[in-house]
C-alpha cells in the first residue's frame, strides 16, 4: 500500500514536471528575444520589430499562462505527494524556493500586466523596461529553481541532525558543486529551444511565402543564435558532465551504461543495458572513447555501476538511453545552424529550400533534448531524491494510494486538455502571422499575402 | 529569544500573504463566479478585461503563501499539504482552468464558450475548494507523532461544506464591488444589484461561523469568552456589523470605490476573527507556530528576503494598479489581443 502510493506519486510528479518545464524553458528564451525586438524596434523604429514583438507577445501570453499554472501545481506538490521531503530537507530547500518567489515570480507576474497590456498606456520606455524585467525575471526564477535542484543533486552547506538537514553555510547550499555549470546549460538550452521555434517559424513562412519581411528578420535572428549557441552548448555540456563525474560517479556510470571500474571504458553509442546480468547487450562502442571524454586519457579508469551496491544504483535504461536522445539531437542542430551560418555567408540563406524545410521542422528539437536531459538529471539521482540525505522511497506524503491514483487521472486528462489547447491555439497564432490581428486569424493562409498583412496593419494602426 | 519571537513573526507574515491572496484573488475569482450572470458578449470581455493585468500577480501571493509555510514551518506543512490532499490537488486544477481562459477565451474567439465555462466553473471550485481547506483548518487535523494520520475525506464535514459554500459568496461579492469600481455601463449597474443580494448572504455566513465555531468548538469559546480575553475582543463583532452598514449604505448611495473598500475591511475583519479563534494552533488542535517551525537560522535567511523584497512588490502592486486604474468600457480595447 505504501509503495504503491510512491510509485503513483513519483508518476504523478514526473508528469507534472515534464509539462511544466516545456513553458517556462519556453518563456526564458522568449521573454529575451521579445524584449530584443522591442529595443530594436525603438532604437532603429523599424516597424517589423514592432510587428515580431507583438506578434511573440501574444504567443508568449498564452506559454505564460501555462508556465504559471503548472507551475504552481510544483510548488504544492512538495507537500502534498512529498511532505517528509519537505519536512526534511525544507529548512535547506525551502527558503531557496522563497527566494524564487520574492525575487523571481512577483517580477514576472507584475510587469507581465505591463508587457502585455500597457502597450498604449504606458510610456515606451516603461513598455520596453517591463520586457526587460520579464526577461530578468525569468532569469532569476531559474537561478533559485536551478539552485535547488542541484542541492538535491549534491547537497552542500547543510548538516545533517537527526536525519534533518540544517543550514550550515548559505552561499555554500546556494553556490553548491554542481550548481554552476547546469544552471549555464539549462539556461543556453532555453535560448537555443526559443531559437530554433523562431528559426522554424521563419522558415515556415518564407516556404509558404507569406510574411516574407518578417520571415527573413527571424530567420536571421534564429540562425544567428543558434550558431552560436548550439556549439557553445556542447561545450558547456562537457564542463557540465564533469561536474557530473565528479560528483554523482553512479549517475555518470548509468549514463556511459559502464559496468566494470576495472576496465578502461569505452563510448557506448547503443546498447540495451541488461540490470540483472549487469552488463551491455548489443553494444556498439568505441574502445576507450568515454574514458578520453571523463579522464582525458585513453586509459583512464573510472568507477562503474558495479561499484555501487545494487540499492545504490540508479535505474540504468532511462538515463542511458535519454542521454543518447539528447546529445544526438544537440549534434543534429549544431549541424543545422552551422549549415545556415554557412549559407547566410554565402548569401543563400532564404533560397535554399532543403535548409528551410528543415529548419521548419525543427521546432521541437529543443523541447524534446530538454526533456531528455531533464530525465537523465532526474532519474539519473535515484535512488535518492536529495542525494545522501534522502531517498524518494521514504520522501513520501501519507496519503492513501487511492487518493494518488485519483489526482494522478485527474492531472492526465486536465493537462491533456490543457495544454493539447494551448499547443492548438499556439500554432493558429503562429499560423496567423506577425501584423494580424484578432479578427484575421480566420481564413487569413488563402490571402494574397499583401492584402493580409495590410488588413494586420490597419487593425494595429486602429487600435 | 529568537526561538520565541521569529515564528510569530513569520505567523504574521504569512497571514499577511494569505490574507492579501484572499483580498486580490478573491475578487477575481469572484469575477468568474459571477461570469455567467452577463449575458452578453461584450459584457463578458468587459468582466475579464477588468482583472486580465492583475490576475496572475494576484494569484503569485497564494505561492508566497504556500511557499512561505513551507520555508517557515515545515512541519506545518508537511501535516497541513497531506491532511487536505483532495481539497488542495482540486484547486489546483481548478486554478488552472480559471488562469488559462484569461488568454485561451482570447485567443479561440468566436468558439470560446468551452472557456468561459471553464472560467466560471475553475474560478468557482477553486473558491469553494480555498474554503473547504479553510474551514477543514480550523475543525483540526488528526495529528499522531507530528504527522498526519487521518484519512483522504477527514475535511468532509457539514462545517467545511459552510465555509466552502461561504467562501463562493464572499468572493463573488467581492467581484460585485470590484466591478463596480472598474467598470460602467449595465454592467456597474448590474453588479450594485449583486452586491446587495450577496452582501446579505455573507453576513449570514460570517453570522453562522461565528456561531458555529465556538458552540462547536471548546477551544474557540474559550479563547472568545474567558476573561480578560473578552474585554479586549468584543468590538470585533460590532465594528464587524457597523462595516457592513457602511457598505451597504455605500452601495444604495451610488458610491463607486468606497463598497470594494468596505468589503475588504469585512474580509480582514472576519480573518482577524478565525486567526484570533486558533493562534497560536498552525495545526489545530495539536502544533502551534513553535512546535512547527524551521530553526532560526532559516527563518532569518528568508526574512531578511522577505522584509527587503516585500515593501519592493507592494510597489509593484500600486505600480500596475495605478497604471491601468481606469474604467473598463463595454467594447474597450482589450491591449495587445
Amino acid at each position: 500500500m505504501e509503495l504503491d502510493a510512491v510509485i503513483l506519486s513519483r508518476l504523478q510528479f514526473a508528469f507534472t514536471v515534464a509539462f511544466h518545464i516545456i513553458f517556462p524553458t519556453f518563456t526564458i528564451g522568449l521573454s529575451a528575444f521579445i524584449a530584443t525586438l522591442l529595443v530594436m524596434w525603438r532604437s532603429t523604429g523599424l516597424e517589423r520589430y514592432r510587428d515580431l514583438a507583438r506578434f511573440w507577445t501574444r504567443i508568449f501570453a498564452v506559454s505564460f499562462a501555462m508556465g504559471v499554472v503548472s507551475g504552481i501545481v510544483l510548488s504544492y506538490q512538495f507537500g502534498t505527494n512529498w511532505s517528509r521531503f519537505s519536512e526534511v530537507v525544507g529548512n535547506v530547500v525551502g527558503p531557496l524556493i522563497g527566494y524564487e518567489v520574492l525575487t523571481a515570480f512577483f517580477l514576472e507576474a507584475t510587469f507581465l500586466g505591463v508587457m502585455l497590456f500597457g502597450w498604449n498606456r504606458v510610456p515606451p520606455w516603461l513598455h520596453v523596461l517591463s520586457a526587460i524585467l520579464v526577461a530578468v525575471g525569468t532569469l532569476a526564477s531559474s537561478f533559485w529553481i536551478i539552485s535547488a535542484n542541484s542541492w538535491m543533486q549534491y547537497p552542500a552547506g547543510h548538516v545533517v541532525r537527526d536525519g534533518i538537514a540544517y543550514p550550515a553555510d548559505w552561499i555554500a547550499a546556494i553556490f553548491n558543486p554542481t550548481f554552476g555549470w547546469r544552471l549555464v546549460h539549462m539556461v543556453t538550452a532555453a535560448y537555443l529551444t526559443t531559437s530554433f521555434v523562431v528559426l522554424a517559424v521563419g522558415a515556415r513562412y518564407l516556404l509558404a511565402g507569406r510574411h516574407a519581411e518578417h520571415a527573413r528578420t527571424m530567420l536571421k535572428m534564429g540562425t544567428a543564435m543558434a550558431a552560436v549557441l548550439a556549439p557553445l552548448q556542447l561545450v558547456i555540456g562537457d564542463q557540465h558532465g564533469l561536474d557530473v563525474a565528479r560528483y554523482q560517479p553512479a549517475k555518470l556510470a548509468a549514463i556511459e551504461g559502464h559496468w566494470d571500474s576495472a576496465e578502461p571504458a569505452p563510448l557506448v553509442l547503443f546498447a540495451l543495458p541488461n540490470e540483472a546480468a549487469e552488463r551491455n547487450e548489443a553494444a556498439i562502442s568505441i574502445p576507450n572513447g568515454a574514458s578520453l571524454i571523463i579522464t582525458h586519457s585513453l586509459d583512464g579508469r573510472f568507477a562503474g555501476l558495479k561499484d555501487f551496491p545494487v540499492e545504490d544504483r540508479p535505474p540504468v535504461a532511462l538515463p542511458f538511453f535519454a542521454f543518447r536522445l539528447m546529445v544526438g539531437i544537440g549534434l543534429v542542430m549544431i549541424a543545422l545552424a552551422l549549415w545556415g551560418a554557412w549559407l547566410w555567408w554565402r548569401g543563400r540563406l532564404e533560397s535554399t529550400t532543403p535548409f528551410l524545410r528543415l529548419a521548419a521542422l525543427s521546432w521541437p528539437a529543443g523541447f524534446i533534448a530538454i526533456l531528455a536531459g531533464w530525465t537523465v538529471a532526474e532519474v539519473g539521482r535515484q535512488p535518492w531524491v536529495a542525494t545522501g540525505i534522502l531517498r524518494t522511497a521514504e520522501a513520501a506524503s501519507p496519503v492513501a494510494a487511492g487518493a494518488v491514483a485519483a489526482t494522478l487521472v485527474l492531472f492526465v486528462v486536465v493537462y491533456a486538455i490543457v495544454f493539447a489547447a494551448g499547443i492548438l491555439y499556439m500554432n493558429r497564432l503562429i499560423n496567423s502571422g506577425p501584423g494580424a490581428g484578432r479578427g484575421e486569424v480566420e481564413g487569413v493562409a488563402t490571402r494574397p499575402i499583401s492584402a493580409a498583412e495590410g488588413a494586420g496593419r490597419r487593425i494595429l494602426g486602429g487600435g | 529569544m529568537l526561538e520565541l519571537y521569529l515564528p510569530v513573526i513569520w505567523a504574521v507574515l504569512i497571514a499577511v500573504a494569505v490574507a492579501m491572496y484572499v483580498i486580490l484573488d478573491g475578487f477575481d475569482l469572484g469575477i468568474g463566479i459571477l461570469f455567467p450572470t452577463a449575458r452578453q458578449e461584450p459584457e463578458r470581455d468587459q468582466m475579464m478585461n477588468s482583472v486580465a493585468p492583475f490576475w496572475d500577480g494576484n494569484e503569485t501571493w497564494l505561492v508566497l503563501g504556500g511557499g512561505g509555510l513551507w520555508v517557515a514551518f515545515p512541519k506545518a506543512y508537511a501535516v497541513i499539504m497531506p491532511a487536505f490532499y483532495l481539497p488542495v490537488i482540486v484547486m489546483l486544477l481548478a486554478l488552472i482552468f480559471r488562469g488559462v481562459s484569461f488568454e485561451f477565451r482570447f485567443v479561440s474567439k468566436p468558439r470560446h464558450r468551452l472557456w468561459d465555462v471553464a472560467f466560471f466553473a475553475g474560478s468557482t471550485i477553486a473558491a469553494f475548494a480555498q474554503g473547504i481547506i479553510l474551514g477543514g483548518l480550523i475543525q483540526g487535523v488528526t495529528v499522531v507523532d507530528g504527522r498526519f494520520a487521518g484519512g483522504p475525506f477527514d475535511w468532509a464535514t457539514p462545517f467545511a461544506l459552510l465555509a466552502g459554500i461561504g467562501m463562493v459568496a464572499g468572493y463573488a461579492l467581492l467581484g460585485a464591488t470590484w466591478l463596480i469600481a472598474k467598470t460602467d455601463g449595465p454592467l456597474a449597474a448590474r453588479a450594485r444589484g449583486q452586491a446587495r443580494a450577496l452582501l446579505i448572504l455573507v453576513l449570514l455566513f460570517i453570522a453562522a461561523v461565528s456561531l458555529w465555531t465556538p458552540l462547536g468548538f471548546e477551544r474557540i469559546a474559550a479563547r472568545w469568552f474567558s476573561t480578560p480575553n473578552i474585554y479586549f475582543l468584543w468590538p470585533v463583532p460590532l465594528v464587524t456589523a457597523a462595516l457592513a452598514w457602511l457598505v451597504w449604505r455605500s452601495l444604495a448611495a451610488g458610491r463607486e470605490v468606497l463598497p470594494f473598500i468596505g468589503v475588504v475591511g469585512l474580509f480582514v475583519l472576519s480573518y482577524l476573527g478565525l486567526a484570533i479563534s486558533t493562534f497560536p494552533y498552525l495545526v489545530p488542535p495539536t502544533l502551534t507556530v513553535w512546535d512547527t517551525a524551521a530553526v532560526p537560522d532559516s527563518q532569518i535567511f528568508t526574512l531578511i528576503g522577505t522584509v527587503i523584497m516585500l515593501p519592493i512588490i507592494l510597489g509593484y502592486f500600486v505600480f500596475v494598479f495605478w497604471t491601468f486604474r481606469a474604467k473598463v468600457s463595454a467594447g474597450a480595447e482589450g491591449g495587445y489581443h
